[in-house]
């Protein structure tokens, strides 16, 4: 029983992580509609610079907020030449230009800061502790502390400030927010800022834990059956999405895996996405797609 | 009257070279080349170059056609190779194009399971389904090793390939055999997304409300898009491992494969047969022109290990420009040109 918990817990805390990474989806999806496929690289992108700015002794704060205003400008430029020319585009036009986006930002991470894995230390030791009879890393409970703040942190800004009310309006009816004065160019650049921002965040705690190196932009990978499973528009959802993914994947390699061989990680939260679909389309928490002809 | 007014307006464009004539032309110089290139060329340029062609045509059909996206292209190439070695090894006495064919309709019979989300879903929430296919055959492949004849390794190795008693073992009879597949499976697709079900595609494709309405039976439409654009990547799969590769594992398809293709179709314009021969000449071209540049980078002060790095940049940046620009790709580029050249030099 103890080892189920110990394996469930372990599971919830890695969700923490998926939900990390997908929250940055839904703050873009929200205000722009776009489906980014290039969240992933965004996280490779931060940590890597991150990283390799320490590595030349640069104070942490300074690399962190550094890597911040590199990501704020990488965020107008998007808008600038990415977002602004493929407006009124199908969604899926603006999934691929994502894709060549996450190829770009790979390619010039890759191209600035080199291949090679990185070792990235935050302080924090990653050593189990005894809570309840259960093994928990004191590590992964940073995280998840972490991901509580974010979310607070983000809930707050939505709900409580002048720059919420823009965004939920955006993300409520664009051309209604553009009536009203809503200066749509801006606001998406906020958003990727902030996603960019959240990425930063999920990178440096994926980072410590795996290393900086490529691996790290494949989270998006991970990230997409955990949207589907909380639905595209809901911070909550994300959060849920990514704990029931992390619990049944570690679950499913740990019982189902031992059957079949193992390995089975990598799809099986693409299975439980396409389950998902089938039966509640718009998530767990979405909100149901409305079709008028 | 009508009839006359459509007729004066096919006349106004009718073209002084017959598109039959020009494709004539581009099949004999393709038959000509294994005269003039050198083997390299044939074996690692041209060969890639028209199955990679054939990838892009199935997605193309899918995509481009019936405007379902799918980034599982690799993993449906994979069960068309893995398909064909199966039909090859265990069933003796069939030819190999009939392992060709069968492979082809596993393919197409996968494809069309994976496809089944469709009816329920659309966007790019298929794009999950599609992932979830390329992980999982990937993986099953990998840990089934019936599907590789119980080769430890699971690594296959191709067969010995003949038709009807012409090996085909070297350079030049590989590319005249791929280029024989490609062009018979082009034609049928070709004249296919003019056919009923190509218009009932593009229908579902444009508005698959609008599509409904005028009586397209949605669901049957997207499934046979699954199927057929399945069967043309199975067999670009199998040609790929067994008349380029020679020896293929599960990874050799992995989700790169997948944008590879992805990329060819959109570069080469979706939507279009040509297209899928120019988006395929540019992947497979862009890397070797690249690498004859290194020379000159190298002058600037780049690395030549950063090469890869630099091309992935130069993709993604391809890719985002042809979205905005031309995002009907190559094929309409080319298209403009024949136009200007055919008007010149009277009006330019």
């Amino acid at each position: 029983m103890s080892f189920f918990l110990e394996v469930l817990v372990g599971g919830l805390l890695a969700g923490v992580m998926y939900s990390l990474v997908a929250i940055g989806f839904v703050l873009i999806y929200k205000a722009s509609g776009v489906f980014n496929f290039a969240q992933g690289s965004l996280v490779l992108f931060g940590a890597l610079t991150f990283v390799s700015l320490v590595e030349r002794h640069v104070a942490p704060w300074l690399a962190f907020a550094a890597t911040l205003a590199v990501l704020v400008l990488i965020a107008i430029a998007i808008e600038r030449a990415v977002l602004r020319p493929l407006v009124n585009r199908t969604p899926i036009v603006l999934f691929m230009a994502t894709l060549g986006l996450s190829f770009i930002l790979e390619g010039a991470a890759q191209l600035f800061w080199g291949a090679q894995v990185h070792g990235l230390d935050l302080g924090i030791d990653d050593k189990p502790l005894q809570l309840g009879g259960v093994m928990i890393s004191q590590f992964d409970l940073f995280a998840a502390a972490t991901a509580g703040v974010l979310v607070i942190a983000l809930s707050l800004l939505t709900n409580r400030t002048r720059l919420g009310l823009s965004l939920r309006a955006v993300a409520d009816d664009p051309l209604a927010a553009l009536a009203v004065g809503i200066r749509l160019p801006r606001i998406w650049a906020i958003v990727w800022s902030l996603a960019g921002f959240v990425s930063l965040v999920a990178g440096l705690l994926w980072g410590a834990r795996l290393g900086v190196q490529f691996s790290l932009s494949l989270v998006v990978l991970k990230a997409l059956p955990v949207l589907i499973i909380g639905g595209f528009s809901s911070i909550g959802g994300a959060i849920a999405g990514g704990l029931l993914v992390g619990a049944s994947e570690k679950l499913a390699e740990v019982y189902l895996g031992s059957l079949v061989g193992g390995g089975i990680e990598n799809w099986f939260p693409y299975v439980l996405a396409i389950l998902f679909l089938l039966v509640r389309p718009a998530g767990l928490f979405g909100e149901p797609a409305v079709e008028r002809v | 009257m009508s009839n006359i007014v459509i007729r004066r307006a096919r006349l106004n464009v009718a073209m002084p070279v017959a598109p039959g004539l020009v494709m004539a032309a581009g099949l004999a110089i393709l038959a000509a080349v294994p005269g003039v290139a050198s083997e390299y060329w044939l074996s690692a340029v041209l060969t890639p170059f028209l199955i990679l062609s054939l990838a892009g045509l199935g997605l193309n059909l899918l995509t481009g056609y019936a405007g379902q996206l799918s980034l599982g292209t690799a993993a449906f190439m994979a069960v068309g190779a893995y398909a064909t070695y199966n039909f090859a090894v265990r069933v003796p006495g069939l030819s190999l194009l009939m392992d060709l064919l069968l492979g082809g309709l596993t393919t197409a019979a996968i494809g069309a399971l994976f496809g089944l989300p469709s009816l329920r879903i659309k966007g790019f929430y298929l794009i999950a389904s599609t992932l979830a296919a390329q992980f999982f055959i990937e993986w099953l492949l990998t840990k089934v090793s019936w599907f590789s004849n119980d080769d430890t390794s699971g690594v296959l190795s191709a067969p010995r390939l003949s038709i009807f008693g012409w090996s085909i073992a070297t350079p030049v009879s590989r590319y005249q055999f791929v280029l024989g597949v490609v062009v018979v499976v082009f034609v049928v697709a070709a004249s296919l997304v003019r056919s009923e079900l190509g218009r009932r595609w593009m229908a579902v494709r444009d508005m698959d409300t609008a599509a409904a309405v005028i009586g397209i039976p949605i669901g049957r439409t997207k499934l046979l898009a699954f199927a057929v654009s399945s069967f043309v990547i199975g067999i670009a799969g199998a040609l790929w491992a067994f008349a380029y590769l020679g020896t293929v594992e599960p990874h050799g398809f992995d989700l790169n494969l997948s944008f590879e293709v992805l990329f060819i179709i959109i570069i080469g314009g979706m939507g279009s047969i040509a297209g899928n021969f120019y988006g395929a000449a540019f992947i497979v071209l862009l890397p070797i022109a690249l690498s004859h540049a290194a020379g000159a980078l190298a002058a600037i002060g780049l690395d030549v290990g950063q090469l890869q790095n630099l091309q992935k940049i130069l993709f993604g940046s391809l890719i985002i420009v042809f979205l905005i620009k031309e995002p009907d790709g190559l094929a309409r580029l080319v298209q403009i040109a024949r136009q200007r050249l055919r008007n010149w030099p009277l009006r330019a």
